[in-house]
């Protein structure tokens, strides 16, 4: 899937911009794109550090664990695979706490640490499993409770009711995660996916 | 987030610095080496950030081109008249099939819904529920999986596009019930 996606867009915008004239955009975008990710990552580092540095405090102190357990029952149907008390069960936990109250900052490094324990569970490196899956899932069908950007950008256009749009949002939310949880279940069983995940 | 309504911007800052705190006070009553273990924890961040640069490098330079090209004008452009009576106009299209792609390209198209329509238009509250409840799905997938250098993805990407699907399917309809 992202071969084809990455293709069809590279293919795809160098044969649309012939037919709109955009052609001579398109150089700078390239070199600017690979520039700005490499500035990303650089400016990631110490966000990424940062929260790396309280979930470490949050799992001695056994704050994770006290979460974790919280939601264990959501948990385990998500991710059957992934034993009771294996650590990637609480870096989820607090990545997903970190997603639904908008902390964006906290949330991918957390995030990521989360893929780093599931990876500890992984047999074929290169592979996802389906508890990468599912979780993929979850994180990309957005679980934030407030979208504070969005009432941000409102607000400033002068809206005479910015948060007005929270509660549509949240049903919205519900529905867009409600998805991506049983599109994970139900992808995960397909036979394409299964037969990829079981060869080698 | 200049411009955030007081009660938004507070709350938001509370939840923020309750865990930047919080957690580090919590510790310290429960007898750990807060400044040790931080330190500690915050070691991988290098070389996290590290190894994720070649998947962004190559999701933002295909996205970048994709911008670039003007394709997106043409595919919202070629969407049918009755998807605008819903509140899809071209715009709000263009941010449905760019939020996937790109947070801060679409959070761009949501700003020039909101100065174009007026903040109070049906359109800017559509786009704004539209943003609320979908994802940077590519950016994501690029930066998690790259953290773990897994390329196979199975259908990881799928399952995160379909549930931006139903979320601006939900969104339309909530806001029609709604906001019309």
């Amino acid at each position: 899937m992202l071969n084809v996606i990455w293709l069809v867009l590279l293919v795809g915008s160098v044969v649309v911009s012939v037919f709109t004239g955009h052609l001579k955009d398109i150089v700078p975008a390239v070199t600017e794109s690979a520039e700005s990710a490499f500035k990303m990552a650089l400016g990631f580092t110490g966000v990424m550090a940062l929260w790396l540095g309280i979930m470490k405090i949050a799992e001695e102190s056994g704050l994770v664990e006290l979460i974790t357990r919280a939601i264990a029952p959501i948990m385990r149907y998500l991710f059957p695979e992934i034993p009771r008390d294996h650590p990637a069960m609480g870096s989820m936990a607090m990545n997903m706490v970190a997603n639904m109250l908008g902390l964006n900052n906290a949330a991918t490094p957390l995030g990521i640490r989360a893929m780093k324990d599931l990876d500890s569970l992984n047999a074929r490196k290169d592979t996802a499993t389906d508890s990468m899956c599912m979780f993929l899932a979850i994180n990309t069908s957005s679980l934030q409770l407030v979208p504070a950007g969005a009432i941000a950008l409102l607000a400033a256009g002068g809206s005479s009711d910015p948060t007005i749009i929270v509660f549509p949002a949240l049903l919205a939310t519900i529905v867009s995660t409600v998805t991506g949880v049983l599109s994970a279940k139900f992808l995960s069983r397909m036979r394409r996916f299964r037969e990829d995940k079981d060869r080698g | 987030m200049d411009g955030l309504p007081g009660f938004v911007s507070i709350a938001s800052n509370i939840v923020f610095l309750s865990f930047l705190v919080g957690i580090p006070v919590y510790g310290y009553f429960k007898g750990v080496k807060v400044y040790e273990t931080f330190v500690t924890g915050a070691r991988e961040g290098f070389e996290v950030a590290v190894r994720i640069i070649p998947y962004l490098v190559a999701i933002l330079v295909a996205v970048g081109m994709f911008r670039a090209s003007g394709a997106m004008d043409m595919i919202s452009a070629a969407f049918p008249d009755f998807m605008k009576s819903l509140g899809l106009t071209p715009d709000v299209v263009s941010l449905s099939l760019m939020r996937p792609l790109s947070g801060s390209a679409s959070l761009g198209i949501l700003g020039g819904i909101i100065s174009s329509r007026g903040a109070d238009s049906y359109e800017a509250r559509l786009a704004s529920v539209i943003t609320g409840c979908t994802e940077t799905t590519l950016y994501v997938v690029a930066v998690y999986f790259g953290a773990v250098s897994v390329t196979r993805v199975r259908y990881a990407v799928h399952a995160g596009l379909l549930a931006d699907a139903a979320g601006v399917v939900a969104a339309v309809i909530v806001s029609l019930i709604l906001f019309r």
